[in-house]
């Protein structure tokens, strides 16, 4: 968590005595929790209390003070699924992960939640991991959904999903092909970049499959860095004049082979991409 | 100026006065909990309830948060006020039946029964601590958190306040806990009619012109003789 990031939320929604909620909600949606530390740095400019904030970050069920983990498994105990089992269910899931209603495992993987109702009482008990609905659980099943999730269940499979296809790259500046046959990204050759940022400078493979947003890079970049690009032949760094439409950061142009230029965010964590395929030859 | 009726006799009071303090003025005693002179108005105990208006249009509202309007009918005796009074002091009676204050309370309008699950709680949610932080010592280090049933009283990530001067006012208002001094050792509290002799306050000598409010334990007082 940082000060400057938290410092600019609070001052994006500066004046409005009504605007403490919106605060909340984005530094939320920034760190997916509220740090101590931030509820702080909220009362310290907003000149308000610290406990007129975490009173009202208390208050609502929405916000959440500690972090919340990778997969969120809710457990429906609405009537409908009370009475189908629902709380055996919950029972069932707090034995297989450790955990307690509303608790994080300490390895930050799963979160468990109770939840009211979910809207679909006649498929009960219900139970909804990452966004995927379980339906007719049984306790039996509960393990069973617990792998599934640690396995991944919005993985897409690279060889059948149509939305992912592979495209090949080379330099705007001299043209020279990125694409690097000798190292595997995803099983297929890789797109070749030096990268630096900070005091930090090496090699960077991004995956060439579109839709795909693995890389392996010579140094770990830290989320949210935002990382220049340099062609590996004319050294020439790869920029543009557009910016990101979801975070503002500088893009990274390629030319398409074929024709066409895609754009990739240069910040590390955003999906922010174009592809523009308008003078392909088919 | 105002114009209104209360209990019949006409009174006249500064706009933006409060039903409470008209009828004080009138010496129509309103029994209050959550009320202090110097502090806002919060209505959270509903022990101030009066009768306004006439036959159907008829209402009960709290005189401490109310606003005297032109005109306004007020009783504050009616039997439906005493009524609605005795219950809300049944009901706080069984949150907090080992408060002197509500005892008292209950014993001067003649709540004779307790109809309600008794909760031991030590806490009205009278929210006084709370504002006396806030308003009387500019600290702010107290307040409510969470909601519904699990609302309470308390500081910020359960955690010391750094902006608490242990300044005791909370204490001093709180009409349910009426703690002993403790000094911040909880389990070296005294309570009432152990004949602990050495007052936990004493040992720490850097406290000591720190003004006290709170009542004094039977150490304090058997050193003061």
């Amino acid at each position: 968590m940082s000060t400057e990031n938290v410092s600019a939320i609070v001052e994006k929604h500066s004046g409005a005595r009504g605007a403490l909620i919106a605060i909340l909600q984005d530094i939320q949606s920034r760190y997916g929790y509220l740090p101590a530390d931030a509820l702080k740095i909220v009362a310290g400019q907003t000149g308000r209390t610290l406990v007129d904030i975490y009173g009202v970050a208390t208050f609502y069920r929405a916000f959440r003070l500690k972090p919340r983990g990778k997969h969120l498994c809710s457990v429906c105990l609405g009537t409908a699924c009370h009475v189908r089992g629902g709380p055996i269910i919950a029972e069932e899931f707090g034995r297989v992960l450790g955990s307690r209603a509303g608790e994080t495992t300490a390895d930050l993987e799963f979160t468990l939640e109770t939840v009211n109702c979910l809207g679909a009482c006649a498929l009960g008990p219900i139970v909804v991991v990452d966004g995927h609905y379980f339906s007719n659980v049984s306790p039996v099943k509960v393990k069973e959904i617990v792998d599934q999730a640690r396995a991944g269940l919005d993985r897409v499979e690279i060889k059948s999903d149509q939305r992912i296809f592979p495209v090949e790259v080379s330099c705007p500046r001299c043209n020279h092909g990125l694409m690097d046959t000798g190292h595997l990204v995803d099983g297929y050759p890789s797109i070749r970049a030096t990268l630096s940022f900070g005091r930090e400078h090496g090699w960077l493979r991004l995956s060439s499959l579109y839709g795909s947003f693995n890389l392996e890079s010579e140094y770990e970049i830290p989320l949210d860095t935002v990382v220049n690009f340099f062609c590996p032949h004319c050294h020439a760094e790869l920029s543009g004049a557009l910016s990101c439409p979801e975070c503002a950061a500088p893009m990274v142009p390629m030319i398409v082979r074929g024709g066409g230029i895609v754009q990739i965010c240069s910040r590390r964590g955003c999906k922010g991409h174009l592809l523009d395929l308008s003078g392909i030859q088919f | 100026m105002i114009t209104l009726t209360i209990n019949g006799l006409p009174v006249s009071v500064d706009e933006g006065a409060t039903l409470l303090e008209a009828a004080r003025g009138l010496g129509f005693p309103i029994p209050t909990l959550c009320h202090m002179d110097g502090l806002t108005p919060y209505g959270a105990c509903r022990l101030c309830v009066v009768e306004i208006g006439e036959g159907a249009k008829a209402k009960l509202v709290s005189a401490c948060t109310y606003t005297a309007e032109n005109g306004l009918k007020v009783r504050t005796a009616s039997s439906r006020v005493l009524r609605a009074r005795r219950m809300i002091l049944e009901l706080l009676l069984a949150s907090c039946p080992q408060s002197k204050t509500v005892q008292d309370l209950a014993a001067a309008h003649e709540v004779r029964r307790q109809r309600f699950r008794q909760e031991y709680e030590n806490c009205f949610l009278c929210g006084l601590c709370a504002r006396m932080c806030a308003e009387q010592m500019m600290a702010g280090a107290i307040g409510f958190r969470g909601r519904g049933d699990r609302r309470s009283i308390g500081t910020p990530f359960d955690t010391p306040a750094e902006t608490c001067r242990l300044c005791g006012g909370c204490m001093y208002v709180c009409p349910a806990c009426q703690l002993r001094c403790t000094y911040t050792e909880p389990e070296k509290a005294i309570c009432g009619g152990c004949a602990n002799l050495s007052p936990p306050c004493l040992e720490k000598k850097q406290f000591d012109d720190m003004m006290c409010y709170m009542s004094p334990c039977v150490a304090c007082e058997i050193n003061k003789h």
